[in-house]
């Protein structure tokens, strides 16, 4: 694989690919250079408020023990789960894809599912399910489960359309099943590892309801909390300055790790398929895993709904108050989704066409706004709005922006990863044979791509459909989201009229999540 | 280029649509910003469009997020009417100038105890202080004598409060003027050192039913309004009442007012009117919210120790300091 990638690259004139790319580049580089910098406004804001605010307010505000208890909180949260994570992702990816597990494909899908259960419905469900749970192991627990398939979905994706002949090769100089892994599949799977880590790691940083009802403070928490005891005030300012920087940190971390290596395929003809592997005497104990990680996932969620939807009965079904959150919740949803993916196209192209320094700072902008909890872009926008931009405050547009802010990672991890599989030769190809720049780019790598733009517009669908705070925040009057709803019923602790809402949120976000499930296979030519 | 095209139009005709596309509210009617229980204000909001046919379009959020807000918005806010549970939020906006005089009628409709000597707003219910605690863990005997109590050591670790709620800071805001600064500052220095934070104050009971901890300083509606349904969050609850004008027999009052930006006064004003009038007021009463009615003549729920009984300090509610508030708070360490 390291040979194709110096043989594809040496064997174009350096010449023939700067000209390839200028052509292309206008467009897009203005295109992802303006969605950049639409990112970096509430950063832009933050820093812009603490100039405002003063050095000695700022430094009283930020070197407190308070800051220190949080910082320790959320630093803890992510070693811990992060990693467990990545062992539970890579154990049970392997399992379904690569070994004879019995009912491999169902398993496959359960493992997905989770993600259609909102994070703080977990919580919700947990909380029920054990009264007193708080704390930094349980925000771990709950953490992992609601968060594990977004490294699971990209590491079973990688380990599906591997190349079987690179593995049978190192198996013919001698390597055992262990070190074949260690040494070869492994590495491959370095990119799905890092995109999925870091998913897995901004959204720790950012959540918020999830840890309000398990007793967690982390920095999204406390933000919340002074958001809500000020409105703007420049201490909420100060801890979104940190958790930013955290966020940078963990950015940098990634980078670092992801490398430059090249692993799209290049030979003639098709990847044999894999052959699965015999487990023989560990069948029992892996599907024990697997068990055990569907019951805690989704075993507790469905049960804790369903025993509440009992307990409320008819009662709790308010049709039309339900209803109307249904099409609200639907609308923005889709409209978000649509928007971000738009707006990520751009920087995906670049990041894998024409990596460079430059690029990195620029792409590096998307993720930060990602990160960047809910509360901190509605407030920047809230501001903004009020004060510069009137007739856009509190109008639909403002939101679905605030939306693709919030989730452009989601759709840039999906699009660049597709992106990285469609060979750039195609585009070449293309380009020789008379194409014009943008058509030869839609008719090549923007088609290849399409399952992995799906497949990102349905996880920012999914997050939209789950966001809570910038709606409650930037939404229009009169605005009830199915998230809405469900947070102000189980902040008066009515579970039971809480859970119809959470109930149609998982019901709606099934599709979406099979979606993404079916994307993943076709991905693989499967 | 032909699909590309078609792309870029399609996208492009999708932005425009969403720039002007439709407004979810309505454009007839009051806004609302309400930071009451949504089930209350609805109750409200529904009893008026009944009587008035004037359609109300709720938004809803917290005491001080919005009142912050509403500054921030200045003359452009979208807001007819604000609601809150507490005063200070009305004081912030009061302080910025933002509220009309309330109509006089209203006002008369009101003792002056429930309303700030300004008249720029008025109270439209009340709360009062209240140590809710676990029945089986704690006697009648070892309960605190008043809230000043809980910064002692020996509360190290027994209970509870919703630091960042704008009840709690209310209460503190209480504190603050009763007491002072100084007085305020180590209560609450004591505060983080003792008591186990929750968010809401419904957690907080739920808690103590549960027995996870001896007893929260919440309002004392949660109770009721848990017995009222199934009881469920409040079997072992026992409702403490400090009175004795201690700083923990706070009775807090509900706001409402009327944006000086407002551009339907009169729809507004009658709002404000009927909430404070028997309509609005009985809702208190036979409703599920189990806060005290505050208008004249008016009944609160029988079910309730009546408002006159609780001895509550007398306090200015016009002048009650939420930002000195969250910074004495945020200087605690407890936001």
């Amino acid at each position: 694989m390291q040979s194709a990638v110096d043989l594809s690259r040496t064997s174009l004139p350096p010449k023939t690919r700067r000209r390839t790319h200028r052509r292309v580049a206008p467009w897009i580089v203005t295109a992802a250079v303006a969605v950049s910098l639409l990112a970096l406004v509430p950063l832009a804001f933050i820093i812009w408020i603490a100039i405002q605010t003063g050095w000695e307010t700022v430094s009283a505000l930020v070197f407190r023990p308070r800051v220190g208890e949080l910082l320790v909180n959320t630093t803890l949260l992510v070693l811990l789960s992060v990693p467990i994570a990545i062992v539970l992702s890579v154990a049970l990816a392997w399992l379904t894809e690569r070994s004879d597990l019995p009912g491999g494909r169902l398993w496959a899908w359960l493992c997905v599912a989770p993600l259609a259960i909102p994070a703080f419905v977990h919580s919700y469900a947990w909380i029920t399910l054990v009264p007193g749970l708080h704390g930094l192991w349980a925000g771990v627990l709950v953490s992992v489960i609601a968060y594990f398939p977004f490294l699971y979905l990209p590491v079973s994706a990688a380990l599906r359309r591997l190349d079987p002949a690179l593995e049978d090769a190192a198996a013919a100089l001698g390597l055992g099943p262990w070190r074949v892994f260690r040494r070869v599949v492994l590495p491959q799977l370095r990119l799905a590892i890092c995109g999925g880590s870091l998913l897995v790691g901004l959204h720790l940083l950012a959540e918020y309801g999830l840890y309000v009802f398990i007793r967690f403070d982390t920095f999204t928490t406390a933000i919340v909390d002074q958001f809500q005891s000020t409105f703007n005030g420049p201490a909420a300012n100060m801890l979104a300055g940190v958790l930013a920087t955290c966020c940078f940190v963990l950015l940098g971390i990634e980078v670092l790790v992801r490398g430059e290596e090249r692993y799209a395929r290049v030979g003639s003809g098709a990847a044999r398929h894999q052959q699965r592997m015999s487990l023989g005497r560990a069948t029992v104990p892996s599907l024990a895993l697997l068990v055990i990680t569907t019951l805690l996932a989704l075993g507790v969620p469905f049960v804790t709904i369903g025993r509440w939807l009992l307990a409320g009965g008819a009662g709790v079904w308010r049709l039309d108050e339900i209803g109307l959150a249904l099409g609200q919740t639907l609308f923005l949803s889709l409209a978000g989704a649509l928007l971000a993916t738009i707006a990520a196209m751009p920087m995906a192209w670049i990041s894998i066409r024409a990596p460079g320094p430059l690029q990195r700072l620029l792409e590096g902008c998307n993720y930060i706004v990602g990160s960047l909890p809910g509360v901190v872009i509605a407030l920047a926008l809230v501001t903004i709005t009020v004060r510069i931009a009137q007739p856009l405050y509190q109008t639909l547009f403002t939101i679905l922006v605030a939306y693709a802010l919030m989730f452009l990672p989601r759709a840039l991890v999906s699009l660049r990863a597709s992106i990285a599989q469609a060979p750039v030769e195609l585009e070449r190809a293309a380009s020789s044979l008379g194409r014009r720049p943008l058509n030869a780019l839609w008719s090549t790598t923007i088609r290849l791509s399409a399952p992995g733009a799906a497949a990102g517009m349905a996880l920012v669908a999914l997050g939209i459909m789950n966001e809570l705070t910038a709606t409650q925040m930037l939404a229009p009057n009169g605005t009830r989201t199915l998230a809405m709803a469900f947070w102000s019923y189980s902040g008066e602790i009515d579970y039971a009229a809480a859970a119809p809402y959470a109930f149609i949120m998982v019901a709606m976000s099934l599709p979406l999540t099979w979606l993404l499930y079916v994307q993943s296979k076709r991905m693989a030519g499967r | 280029m032909k699909y590309a095209l078609s792309t870029l139009a399609g996208a492009t005709a999708l932005v425009v649509s969403l720039i002007g596309g439709p407004a979810m509210a309505e454009d007839d009617g009051i806004v609302v910003y309400n930071a009451q229980h949504e089930s209350l204000a609805k109750e409200w909001a529904e009893g008026f469009t009944k009587e008035t046919g004037i359609k109300v379009t709720l938004r809803n959020g917290g005491d001080s997020d919005f009142s912050n807000q509403i500054v921030a918005e200045g003359a452009a806010s979208p807001a007819d009417v604000f609601l809150t549970e507490n005063s200070p939020a009305m004081a912030l906006v009061e302080a910025a100038g933002l509220f009309a005089p309330v109509d006089a009628d209203t006002l008369a409709q009101v003792p002056q105890d429930y309303q700030p000597s300004t008249g720029k707003w008025v109270g439209v219910a009340a709360r009062s202080t209240v140590f809710a605690y676990n029945k089986t863990k704690l006697s009648a005997d070892k309960l605190p004598k008043s809230l000043l109590d809980l910064a002692d050591p020996s509360w190290k670790g027994r209970w509870a409060a919703s630091p960042s709620g704008a009840d709690f800071q209310a209460i503190v805001s209480a504190l603050l003027q009763l007491k002072g600064e100084a007085a305020t500052a180590d209560w609450l220095k004591a505060m983080k050192t003792n008591f186990t934070a929750y968010k809401g104050n419904s957690t907080v009971m739920k808690a103590v039913n549960a027995g996870e901890i001896e007893g929260g300083v919440i309002y004392h509606y949660y109770y009721f309004g848990d017995q009222a349904k199934t009881g469920e969050n409040s079997g072992n609850v026992e409702l403490h009442y400090f009175k004795n004008q201690d700083p923990g027999a706070f009775v807090s009052v509900s706001g409402g007012g009327v944006l000086a930006s407002s551009k339907h006064q009169k729809e507004a004003q009658a709002f404000l009117k009927w909430v404070t009038g028997k309509g609005g007021q009985d809702v208190l009463k036979n409703g599920t919210s189990f806060e005290y009615a505050v208008g004249k003549d008016a009944q609160s729920n029988p079910k309730l120790v009546p408002l006159a009984d609780l001895q509550a300090p007398k306090v200015d509610a016009a002048t009650l300091n939420s930002k000195k508030v969250t910074d004495l708070m945020t200087a605690a360490g407890l936001l």
